[in-house]
């Protein structure tokens, strides 16, 4: 018989009498798609019973497990009260269903215990400790394959390199660049602006310059990474975890570190600053676009660019964008090896290695920030 | 209002596949296949591998739609339904897919809940009562808050059978059920299959490849053949492996070469 979530066909009425007793007359289909506004007048009828339950359900022409279950749980209910419950016309056809799960005990499962604060401390301490244990011995493991690779290049998969830079670099290009052109066309346009009202246009290629090329050309580039690279790090490797390929690299002797995070982490350091490059090339561009708008000549622009920016500026913003690199892709490769299982677990380590990325980026950059002005760079 | 279709001879039976072509256009896989499944029966779908015993499972629950020929479930017609009636057909049917597919975020509870939240208006307190119901059916009472990660591959079948009879279904399709399981195992499942299909009288279709499953609990089967790309035989399994004319059916079913 087809089964429709059609409240319509069933039918019943109830009367409470005088002693307390809930007689409910039921007529139809008693299934999952129609017993659920029976099941809430009984229980609100039966919150305190005070007499027995009849139920008659001798019109009843078909009932499924949710119709059993309204029996058993309203019978049980009543008896546990020890009053009498009387189910009519049952008919033997659905009887076997009812001596089948007549051992069940309907009773709802007492809930487990709530822990106490003082154990929800010392498991979070538990937690973080083995969480360290688990970063310490990650970075270890990564630094030893990592200088391995470097002193023994013939064993880096070099063939998986080149594919990760094509996907980490060369189609990441067009978004760079797009980003880079309008980051440079808004900075250009926002300051010339303010600058216009002191006669001192020209000094937005100084601004634009210095601003490009020592914060927001490794900031940004190192952000689109992480969105772009460092999360789909995090997934395809989560993604090999919960289908047990960790498993397997390792039980055939590979190790995880050398396999999948060092040729990820090769490709991201080696075309970043390309990416970095880029974005630099496209801001200036779109920054020309705007001071040619305002009547300059391309070489004042070129001219004021290049004494502005220094090589020492140009080599900071590459060891910055470097080092972010290194960050993005490490915190992508280490979110995607500490996935759990299930799929949101894969959707937590993404997540989780983008904001991780974004927020170690920002970190470092305070940190080059202080180091650079003691180094008077 | 649900359209029904004028097939007399169809309506009596749970499944009707009447004329089915499928594959892909220019490659058909199978061609004029017609078969019924009866109510309350487990039926059974054989067939050696890239025989299309998955995909012809995947054309009877609406997930493909065949090349041409006409599927009719309860007698409505599953090629020619609106979106809505396909949900209504959806809705009278159950499916357990090879891997189990239980949501991994969720607990056994809350998995096999998930219809009944979706498709009833019944309480919490009922849909609780009723998912541990099901799951005290298939042997797994006390591990309604058990995540799917946390249970065998034995027992996330089982849990994925719970799911799929959460709306109480009159049919219930199940893909490779024992695929990947240990023969006790799977000798148990077998026991819950004829269990659920004696006393809840659903109908079974289930695709096997379990030679020792299908003689145990197939009421009829059928078996494609690849190389006709139709049914090489319907009928009992044991009947078949007896006295089929064909004898490539006779010794496929008793697992023994054909002589040359």
């Amino acid at each position: 018989m087809p089964k429709t979530a059609n409240p319509s066909t069933l039918d019943y009425s109830l009367k409470t009498a005088q002693d307390g007793t809930v007689h409910a007359e039921v007529r139809g289909r008693m299934e999952a798609g129609s017993v659920g506004p029976l099941w809430k007048e009984l229980a609100s009828r039966l919150k305190k019973p005070r007499g027995g339950l009849v139920l008659d359900v001798e019109k009843v022409d078909y009932m499924d497990m949710s119709g059993q279950a309204l029996l058993l749980h309203f019978s049980r209910l009543v008896q546990d009260r020890n009053l009498p419950v009387e189910i009519r016309g049952l008919r033997s056809d659905f009887r076997h269903i009812q001596e089948q799960i007549d051992c069940f005990d309907c009773r709802p499962r007492p809930m487990q215990r709530k822990l106490s604060a003082l154990e929800e401390l010392g498991r979070a301490a538990v937690n973080l400790g083995r969480d360290t244990r688990q970063f310490f011995s990650f970075v270890g493991e990564f630094v030893s394959a990592f200088a391995y690779s470097l002193t023994h290049p013939g064993t880096v998969r070099w063939r998986d390199v080149l594919s990760h830079m094509e996907y980490v670099g060369g189609r990441a290009v067009f978004i760079i660049a797009l980003m880079g052109f309008l980051i440079g066309v808004i900075i250009a346009f926002q300051t010339a602006i303010t600058l216009r009202a002191f006669g001192a246009e020209i000094f937005v290629a100084k601004l634009l310059g210095l601003s490009m090329v020592r914060e927001l050309g490794p900031l940004v580039t190192s952000i689109i990474l992480a969105g772009r690279s460092g999360s789909a790090f995090a997934a395809e490797i989560g993604t090999m975890k919960t289908n047990e390929e960790i498993n397997a690299l390792q039980t055939m002797g590979l190790s995880p570190v050398r396999f999948l995070v060092v040729p990820r982490m090769l490709a991201a350091m080696m075309v970043t600053p390309l990416l970095c490059l880029f974005f630099l090339l496209f801001s200036f561009i779109g920054g020309g676009l705007v001071m040619l708008s305002m009547d300059f000549t391309l070489s004042s622009y070129i001219h004021q660019l290049s004494t502005s920016v220094g090589m020492t500026d140009f080599l900071g913003g590459m060891v910055k964008v470097f080092v972010f690199s290194i960050l993005v892709a490490w915190i992508g490769c280490v979110r995607g090896l500490q996935t759990g299982s299930g799929a949101s677990a894969v959707g937590r380590s993404t997540t989780s290695a983008v904001v991780s990325a974004i927020v170690l980026i920002i970190l470092a950059d305070g940190i080059f920030a202080v180091v650079y002005y003691m180094l008077g760079i | 209002m649900v359209k029904t279709y004028n097939v007399q001879s169809h309506t009596e039976h749970p499944v009707c596949v009447r004329k089915l072509y499928m594959g892909f256009p220019g490659e058909t896989l199978l061609e004029e296949v017609s078969f019924d499944v009866y109510a309350g029966e487990v039926f059974v779908i054989l067939g050696g591998s890239g025989s299309g015993k998955s995909t012809l499972l995947k054309h009877l629950i609406g997930l493909y739609s065949p090349l041409d020929g006409e599927i009719f479930i309860h007698g409505r017609s599953l090629t020619q339904a609106t979106p809505g009636e396909k949900t209504q057909i959806m809705n009278s049917i159950g499916i357990s897919y090879q891997s189990g597919a239980l949501f991994g975020s969720m607990t056994l509870l809350e998995n096999v809940r998930l219809p009944l939240e979706e498709f009833t208006d019944m309480p919490l307190e009922a849909m609780n009562l009723v998912c541990r119901l099901k799951l005290f059916q298939v042997g797994l009472e006390g591990y309604e808050k058990h995540l799917p990660s946390e249970l065998s591959g034995g027992m996330q079948k089982r849990a994925a059978i719970a799911r799929a009879m959460a709306l109480d279904p009159s049919i219930l399709f199940l893909d490779e059920p024992s695929a990947g399981l240990d023969p006790l195992t799977s000798l148990e499942l077998d026991e819950l299959i004829l269990n659920i299909a004696r006393t809840l009288k659903i109908t079974f279709i289930i695709v096997t490849h379990e030679l020792d499953s299908i003689f145990k609990i197939a009421d009829r089967m059928i078996i494609l053949d690849k190389r006709h790309k139709n049914l090489a035989a319907q009928g009992s399994p044991l009947e078949l492996s007896r006295t089929h004319p064909d004898p490539w059916v006779r010794s496929f079913l008793n697992r023994e070469k054909i002589a040359p």
